[in-house]
């Protein structure tokens, strides 16, 4: 195991993230207050509660799960589709790691920074609506998994892309309504009968409902059916990465 | 003692059917300085990328130290650093941080002493926090250098260290690579310039359409790829070279307008001198004179013609 090497990707790029810090930290505070001023107090006036929430509180899990995704996705996706472009990542290639080093590195980065965005709408949920979490634990493992496995795929699409424009592609088509439609800002309960049984077909449903459950104690699905989804959407990124190093696929000529 | 590197029938046939190594079986010694000649997309680059990893090879076998590049990539390739031909940085990061990061992806703790060895010798420690955009493009090719030493391999790759590089830089990258060899680094550079094989190596490889033509020692191959002709224009034709001129290696030419004479530039005596007097002592009138010596071109030429001889 070359543990210099996840240490030396990892903390390379944490260092670009630590170059932009302002901007990493500004822009998803901005972006929560803008929704907890629309959806909180604009729209969530008008709603009583949802599933004895009050809406205010009831988006945070959501809005929490949307920036994660986003930013695991992205990071991960930029981290390895950038030293590509730029022509880096010759110095990967002939390294002498394996896939799971490559992956533990810019993954685990990825994923820290998720996490770091994560916890910092968090805390600005705090200063708008009451926010109480009867499951910290499974709170957490929730946040570490979606962040993990989001990374995962992201790092996929980082290597798929073979432009910029193609790395926003999954991401702004496939994934953001996904989110959307996923209970970010809703609970299925809420939807008609025939919406209720497609909507699970999606498997952000999963995540959302699980963290949700971890907050307030209530769920849109079973609590162990959302960790088994968002396990094995994790093992079959890897399986996919692992497949990748091993052909080479778009890595090696 | 073996070869650090062995190269046993390398294949490498690309996607689109384009066979770029034909079987290519090469050793090379430890502390060597070898050069490989060839023209552009003669192969040199796909032997280099081949043998540290950045592309698969479709047949044979390679080792490094004893260790093969497939089975035992990570003892393999913890011996090899590359400098490659392209110029790749990231544009936002610190010299000295991009430096550190080839250190730990080659399973090497951080030693700072060592960088800064390096950096220094490299002329680059003033510039350690710059990022590296803001380098000149002689710099950017140091860092690409300090990034392939710092793991501290046995084994370098230099895929033409001086394209693109200015004549004082040129001259500044030979010192570097003889003062690598001095500590003992096993250096194999690709070039398609004659005159800087001939300045940095020990051993001359030619390559061409993926096969490898020949290797020699520099000065064999020197005193081979060295002869000139010196063509003598005529005031009046000749039909046949005199009597008085048959010590020297002569040939009419141009329908008897012209005398060819062949001689080793290399060599103490080159016999013009001689041939001049002697011409003039004949009586044989000169209008012009002209030396060629063989283009990189003409002399692969020469040699596939050899080969297929």
């Amino acid at each position: 195991m070359n543990l210099h090497a996840i240490g030396a990707i990892y903390r390379y790029e944490m260092a670009r993230f630590f170059r932009t810090i302002f901007q990493s930290f500004l822009s998803p505070v901005i972006s929560t207050s803008l929704y907890f001023v629309v959806f909180g107090t604009a729209i969530g006036s008008r709603i009583d509660s949802v599933e004895g929430v009050s809406y205010g509180a009831f988006i945070v899990p959501g809005l929490i799960m949307l920036a994660v995704i986003q930013q695991a996705l992205n990071n991960a996706a930029f981290a390895i589709y950038f030293p590509r472009f730029t022509g880096t990542f010759y110095e990967v290639l002939t390294a002498p790691v394996n896939f799971l080093e490559v992956v533990a590195g810019y993954v685990g980065a990825a994923a820290t920074k998720a996490l770091f965005i994560g916890v910092v709408i968090l805390g600005t949920s705090t200063l708008f609506v009451d926010i109480s979490i009867q499951h910290p634990l499974a709170m957490v493992a929730f946040l570490l998994l979606t962040g993990i496995s989001f990374s995962l795929f992201g790092f996929i699409i980082g290597i798929w892309a073979k432009s910029f424009e193609q790395l926003q592609l999954i991401p702004m088509l496939i994934v953001m309504p996904l989110i959307f439609l996923g209970g970010s800002f809703y609970s299925i309960s809420m939807l008609p009968p025939l919406w209720q049984k497609i909507t699970l077909f999606n498997p952000v449903v999963y995540l959302i409902s699980g963290f949700r459950w971890s907050f307030f104690g209530a769920a849109d699905v079973p609590v162990a059916l959302s960790l088994a989804a968002i396990c094995g959407f994790t093992a079959l990124a890897l399986g996919v990465i692992w497949w990748i190093f091993r052909t080479g696929w778009r890595l090696r000529s | 003692m073996a070869p650090i590197l062995r190269i046993n029938d390398l294949r490498k046939t690309y996607d689109g059917g384009f066979e770029a190594l034909k079987g290519v079986t090469l050793d090379i010694e430890e502390g060597e300085i070898l050069a490989l000649l060839g023209p552009n997309g003669a192969g040199k680059t796909t032997l280099i990328s081949t043998l540290c990893g950045n592309t698969l090879p479709t047949g044979g076998s390679a080792t490094v130290g004893g260790h093969d590049i497939l089975k035992d990539y990570r003892a393999a390739r913890s011996m090899i650093g590359l400098v490659p031909q392209e110029i790749a940085l990231e544009p936002f990061e610190k010299v000295i941080n991009t430096v550190r990061l080839t250190r730990g992806l080659f399973g090497k703790g951080r030693d700072d002493a060592l960088v800064e060895k390096i950096l220094r010798q490299l002329s680059l420690w003033d510039k350690r926090d710059t990022p590296t955009k803001a380098l000149s493009g002689g710099m950017k090719r140091r860092v690409l250098i300090a990034k392939a030493l710092v793991h501290e391999p046995r084994v370098l790759f230099l895929d033409e260290p001086t394209a693109g590089v200015d004549v004082a830089l040129r001259k500044g990258m030979w010192d570097t690579v003889a003062e690598l060899k001095a500590s003992g680094v096993t250096i194999i550079l690709t070039t398609h310039y004659l005159e800087e094989a001939e300045a940095m190596a020990d051993r001359i490889g030619v390559i061409q359409k993926g096969e490898l033509l020949l290797v020699e020692e520099k000065a064999a191959l020197m005193k081979r790829l060295g002869r000139k002709k010196l063509t003598v224009q005529l005031r009046s034709p000749l039909s046949e070279v005199p009597a008085a001129l048959s010590g020297f290696d002569l040939e009419l030419a141009e329908e008897g307008h012209a005398l060819v004479y062949t001689y080793d530039s290399q060599a103490e005596r080159t016999g013009i001198t001689r041939l001049l007097a002697a011409l003039a002592e004949a009586g044989v009138g000169l209008a012009d004179l002209s030396t060629h010596q063989s283009s990189l071109e003409e002399i692969f030429v020469d040699l596939v013609g050899e080969d297929a001889a």
